[in-house]
């Protein structure tokens, strides 16, 4: 009994560990995402934005203010004018303006080079900028205070950065790549590798020895849950190492929540490959369960700008559920009592898809 | 040993297997014989409890799938048409996994390796077998739990005869050693003649005539086979009458064909005279004694692997 389930779990272990393309993509790839992603969105680089000038009636020098403004910048000839707003705490913004007429400006601003066109019309200055574009409100606002020469806001208030682990975009990162990174694997690892064993026909030669089916599955689970604490622990050594990331919560509430999501994702993936033998139709499958998750369960970027009612719903997808509650671990320092509800409910959700799988499993 | 009666099985329009009847007593080695989708691996799949029949018995040694699944997973062994196992697993930990499933030790599966002759190729990956080891594999598989009954779907289809006979001679050294019992589904005639006492002989889900070789062959009695190609065409109806022809396949040309007949002694003359009479030549001749093929001829009309 207890041979059969480990030759089982050895089966699917080897099956793992000789694929090179696997490793890659199950323990590779998700520590390159979380490398390339937190050092683009966390390491604080100097901004440079330009902005379009449109001055058709020359008026730039008729204006005392912007003339003195413009003058101060002091450009060469042919030169940009450039003007630095910002202090080494909150990094330095360089603003480029480029003089240009109407309609290449808005050709710009199609595609994206500029976010926002000033205009001078007689003695007055208009902004043209998307007002629900956060880039362009604050160029708006830093350009027009330092036009009217008041004092940059660093220098009157006290601001203080936040840089401190557990309030950093990698800190959001990570916890989120860890559930996205069970998810696949449960997903793919599983669905596929049944899904193939069952086009082979090795399932049903497997079937017709007395092999426990119990043990076949389970031996799947056990299999893929060791691959994923080796997944998520790489993961979370790279992030301590390179982005010193800390666990701020309880690490037994780390731990169950993980088994939890493994559990779900393991229900879902034998539920999902429950009948089709063609790996393209599984594919499908696969794509169909994974991708909406993917783009909703907040992974990458918070969920909360998506309006409420779809909130409502992405609020019970088990992506959202293990992804948000590692992160509440990780984060806000949450324990055992707070994952609670959490876990039953991973665990209710990988016992449905499970049960439910196996009864209308095809193992011939 | 195995009782099949009147079983059916339709897979939406097509009966595969249409009201089958089938003994096999202990210790006796019996071939399917029949073209692809005569509803071989229909039946035997259903013998081995991987489909179930719409209706009609199978009994293994008294006992039936429904009530002794485990027990007759445990005296069975088989193997099916293009299994593929697990690429990157070892000949060596591929018998391992299916040993854990019998429960058996370390000392099966050395012999396993030995009786295939796999053991130079235990530590080579499946996907690195040749088209005959990995048939062996199946086979050493199939044999790993010392089974009283084995069950084997088209075990050499796709091999080369060096490697066919390799399999030939483990199955015969395993007859005269274990008294197993087997069936064997094929459309080799050689390998049913060479390996089974009793042949069946399936088409459209039916079994259209079964018994030892000699017992199908004289069915017709000493029938024989002419077989022949002409310059020219000829059309089945102008063929002699005289004598009795049991089966006439003339090609849609008309310049080749065989004519199975009683008495060849009688019918030949007949027969040359008539091609001279048509003002044509033979390119071709040859007389033979019946094999099982012809006699698939004889019965449906088609050959056993078309």
């Amino acid at each position: 009994m207890m041979k059969q389930i480990s030759q089982l779990i050895g089966m699917h272990l080897k099956e793992f560990f000789r694929e090179p393309g696997i490793i890659f993509w199950a323990i590779l790839f998700p520590i390159l995402m979380a490398w390339g992603l937190g050092l683009a969105f966390t390491k604080q680089n100097e901004l440079i934005r330009t902005i379009a000038l449109v001055d058709e009636e020359n008026s730039l020098i008729k204006r005392e203010d912007f003339g003195q403004f413009f003058v101060s910048l002091n450009p060469g000839e042919g030169q940009p004018l450039v003007k630095k707003i910002g202090d080494e705490q909150l990094g330095i913004t360089t603003y480029q303006f480029r003089k240009s007429d109407w309609q290449e400006s808005i050709i710009m601003l199609k595609r994206g080079k500029i976010s926002m066109i000033m205009e001078l019309v007689n003695d007055s200055v208009v902004y043209h900028f998307d007002p629900i574009n956060p880039e362009a409100q604050l160029a708006y606002l830093q350009i027009n205070a330092a036009f009217n020469q008041k004092s940059e806001p660093t220098k009157s208030v006290n601001i203080s950065p936040l840089t401190q682990t557990g309030t950093r975009y990698i800190d959001f990162l990570v916890p989120g790549l860890m559930a996205m990174g069970i998810m696949m694997s449960c997903m793919w690892g599983i669905s596929y590798s049944l899904i193939d064993k069952r086009m082979k026909k090795l399932l049903r030669r497997m079937v017709a020895t007395p092999m426990k089916k119990s043990n076949f599955l389970f031996a799947q689970f056990v299999a893929r849950l060791l691959l994923n604490f080796v997944e998520s622990g790489l993961l979370f050594l790279f992030a301590y190492l390179y982005f010193d990331i800390k666990l701020q919560g309880n690490w037994l509430a780390l731990i169950l929540i993980l088994m939890a999501g493994n559990l779900a994702f393991t229900g879902i993936a034998i539920f999902v490959s429950s009948r089709t033998a063609n790996t393209q139709v599984g594919n499908g499958l696969i794509n169909l369960v994974v991708m909406p998750m993917m783009v909703l369960s907040g992974i990458f970027f918070s969920y909360h700008n998506f309006p409420d009612w779809a909130i409502n719903i992405i609020q019970k997808l088990p992506l959202t559920i293990l992804a948000d509650n590692i992160r509440s671990i990780f984060i806000e320092g949450a324990g055992l009592a707070e994952i609670a509800t959490p876990f039953f409910i991973l665990l209710a959700v990988g016992a449905i898809a499970f049960f439910s799988g196996l009864r209308i499993y095809k193992w011939y | 040993m195995i009782k099949v009666t009147n079983v059916h099985k339709n897979f939406k329009e097509v009966k595969a297997v249409n009201g089958i009847d089938l003994f096999i007593p202990k210790g006796e080695y019996a071939a399917l014989l029949g073209p692809n989708g005569a509803g071989k691996t229909t039946l035997v799949e259903m013998i081995e409890g991987l489909q179930h029949p719409d209706s009609g018995e199978i009994e293994i040694m008294g006992k039936g799938w429904k009530d002794h699944a485990e027990d007759l997973h445990h005296i069975i062994g088989l193997s099916l048409q293009e299994t593929r196992f697990i690429d990157k697993l070892t000949v060596l930990e591929t018998l391992k996994l299916f040993a854990s499933f019998y429960g058996l030790d370390k000392k099966r599966i050395l012999e396993i390796l030995e009786l295939v002759n796999l053991n130079e190729k235990r530590k080579s990956y499946v996907v690195n077998l040749s088209g005959g080891q990995r048939q062996r594999l199946a086979l050493g598989i199939a044999l790993l739990n010392t089974p009283e009954i084995l069950l084997l779907d088209e075990p050499t289809t796709g091999l080369d005869p060096t490697a066919r006979r390799e399999i030939w001679d483990i199955l015969m050294a395993l007859k005269t050693a274990n008294k197993t019992t087997m069936i064997l589904t094929t459309h080799y005639m050689d390998e049913a003649a060479y390996l089974c006492e009793k042949i069946v002989i399936m088409d459209k889900g039916q079994i259209l005539a079964e018994g030892t070789l000699e017992q199908l062959l004289s069915k017709y009695k000493q029938g024989e086979v002419i077989s022949f190609e002409t310059n020219g065409s000829i059309r089945e109806n102008q063929l002699p009458r005289n004598e009795k022809i049991i089966q006439s396949i003339i090609d849609p040309a008309g310049n080749k064909g065989e004519i199975i007949v009683g008495d060849l002694v009688s019918y030949l003359p007949l027969f040359l005279a008539f091609i001279k009479n048509q003002q044509l030549a033979l390119t071709s001749l040859e007389c033979r004694k019946m094999t099982l093929d012809d006699l698939f001829i004889a019965m449906t009309g088609r050959h056993l692997d078309q």
